[in-house]
């Protein structure tokens, strides 16, 4: 530690209305290493927040921090300003390995009522709720079969309609389309869009795809690696409804990209 | 049926033919050997007087309520100790201290405790169910896909809901298979506990023919106990297949 006398804050920092999630001076050592470094970073109500960085930078490991599965281990992660201190139920997570999230002996149906078991709705309810979350999620024909008879897209989008199910306020994905083909993960990064601007759901969402962060993401965080800390944010000024074509030949868009790949390589180097 | 499924049968029938022939052609009298038409004769004269099924009930009734209390038993430990690393550690020598002692060496304390009967043989049998349940419960539970123990903290699942949600259906496959384990150890326990000390049941049925010298009716039975101990297990495979099909594939995992 240096000499110099730590700058006393003279205000508690007064979180601004419309912050929901900030990181604040987080490190966090995970077995005796240091993966996260003095992360600040604050994420607005609403916001769709796309972290993109080299592999080994800790992107994973700053969703599993919103999510209440790690513990910073200097400094704070606060959720509606308070401390986040286990997982949540408002708080939705998207897993990139959607075989091994889902549970293969509960159908499709089975599988979206654990999350409505999970906040106690009333067996009742639950059959409207269900068919209601599968049509959104283009499952409503495939309420009765099971996990393993679906393609890995219908998967994925069953995992996303549970999540959908808790109602949540933070959507936390964490490479939730990479192990899925492109035409198929065009179709899901339309439907999320339009799921979270329709709800007003805050996203935070974990890629190695750069454009597929600038198509998403209200701003991108992008890491840098060891050990993990914010290298840059770009705020994202591309205009909505978002379009597979259009978004991605938008001036703003190509620029955007040549400096998140700029960016990447430097890390990398 | 084709001709491929009688050429299984030449074999032993060929055998049991021998048997008879050998046992017609050969002058000597057996205390410990009888022609198949015999035992035959003894096994349905047997099953035709209701003393045989009367044994295998007792046999059943005893083995049944043993491997019901050690698997229940088997269970409960099981996933205690699949789920809390501490207990694991606190637990691991008494279990290893206990589980190498033979069940059957128990019997002369299980004698003076419980007497001849039922209650008796039931915690022996108990005991050398127990073992096998527990260990592969605790390897099944820590065999389950830790995304799926994720999935019930990120939903906020407390421990009842985790284990009856997710940690049971997860593991119940392979807890099925150690079940079916424990079961044919229990019929063998059973059988050996009657055939030892306890008069009761098929064990206890062949121990009397063999004393009165009745070569056919003892061979009958242990014929018998076989034919019990694979339908006993028959009938659990065809369980196995009717609940787990649907999900042969976290069964493969």
């Amino acid at each position: 530690m240096s000499s110099v006398p730590n700058k006393v804050v003279a205000m508690p920092r007064a979180a601004s209305q419309d912050t929901l999630i900030a990181f604040r001076g987080v490190d966090l050592d995970l077995a005796g290493r240091r993966i996260l470094e003095g992360i600040d970073l604050e994420i607005r109500r609403g916001e769709f927040v796309c972290v993109i960085g080299p592999s080994g930078c800790g992107k994973t490991t700053t969703l599993r921090l919103i999510a209440g599965l790690f513990t910073p281990t200097k400094g704070s992660v606060e959720y509606d300003g308070k401390p986040v201190t286990g997982p949540r139920r408002d708080i939705a997570i998207v897993f990139q390995d959607y075989g091994k999230a889902l549970l293969p002996w509960r159908t499709v149906a089975g599988n979206v009522a654990l999350a409505l078991e999970a906040i106690g709705m009333p067996r009742a309810e639950r059959s409207d709720r269900i068919a209601a979350l599968l049509d959104k999620v283009g499952l409503g024909k495939h309420a009765d079969k099971f996990p393993n008879q679906l393609s890995g897209g219908m998967q994925q989008r069953l995992q996303i309609a549970r999540c959908l199910a808790q109602n949540p306020s933070v959507l936390l994905m964490d490479e939730p389309f990479g192990a899925l083909d492109a035409m198929t993960r065009q179709a899901l990064q339309d439907e999320i869009l339009q799921i979270v601007r329709s709800t007003g759901t805050t996203a935070f969402f974990v890629t190695h795809d750069l454009e597929e962060a600038l198509y998403l993401g209200d701003r991108v965080v992008a890491l840098s690696p060891n050990p993990g800390r914010v290298g840059e944010i770009y705020d994202v000024p591309l205009p909505y409804p978002r379009d597979q074509l259009t978004t991605r030949e938008h001036p703003d868009f190509l620029r955007l990209r040549r400096s998140l790949f700029d960016f990447i390589k430097d890390a990398e180097s | 049926m084709t001709a491929g499924k009688w050429r299984g049968l030449v074999v032993p029938v060929g055998l049991l033919l021998a048997a008879e022939i050998a046992a017609l052609v050969s002058p000597v009298s057996s205390d410990t050997l009888a022609p198949p038409s015999q035992i035959f004769g003894a096994g349905f004269i047997g099953l035709g007087d209701g003393t045989i099924l009367k044994a295998t009930g007792q046999t059943m009734l005893a083995a049944l309520g043993g491997l019901g209390l050690g698997v229940g038993l088997g269970l409960v430990f099981g996933i205690l100790l699949g789920l809390f690393v501490i207990l694991d550690r606190l637990m691991e020598f008494p279990v290893e201290a206990f589980r190498p002692i033979p069940s059957v060496a128990l019997l002369p304390v299980a004698m003076l405790a419980f007497g001849f009967g039922y209650s008796m043989e039931i915690a022996i049998v108990a005991f050398a169910t127990f073992w096998p349940v527990l260990i592969l419960t605790k390897a099944a539970i820590a065999g389950i896909e830790p995304r799926l123990l994720e999935v019930s903290r990120a939903l906020g699942f407390n421990l009842f809901q985790r284990v009856w949600k997710i940690v049971l259906p997860a593991a119940l496959p392979r807890i099925f298979v150690a079940f079916r384990l424990a079961a044919g150890v229990a019929l063998i326990v059973a059988v050996t506990v009657e055939i030892a000390i306890n008069p009761l049941g098929l064990g206890y049925a062949m121990m009397t023919a063999q004393q009165s010298l009745n070569p056919a009716l003892m061979l009958a039975l242990l014929l018998w106990i076989g034919v019990v101990g694979w339908g006993f297990n028959a009938l659990l495979m065809l369980l196995q297949s009717r609940l787990f099909s649907r999900m042969n594939t976290a069964e493969a995992r």
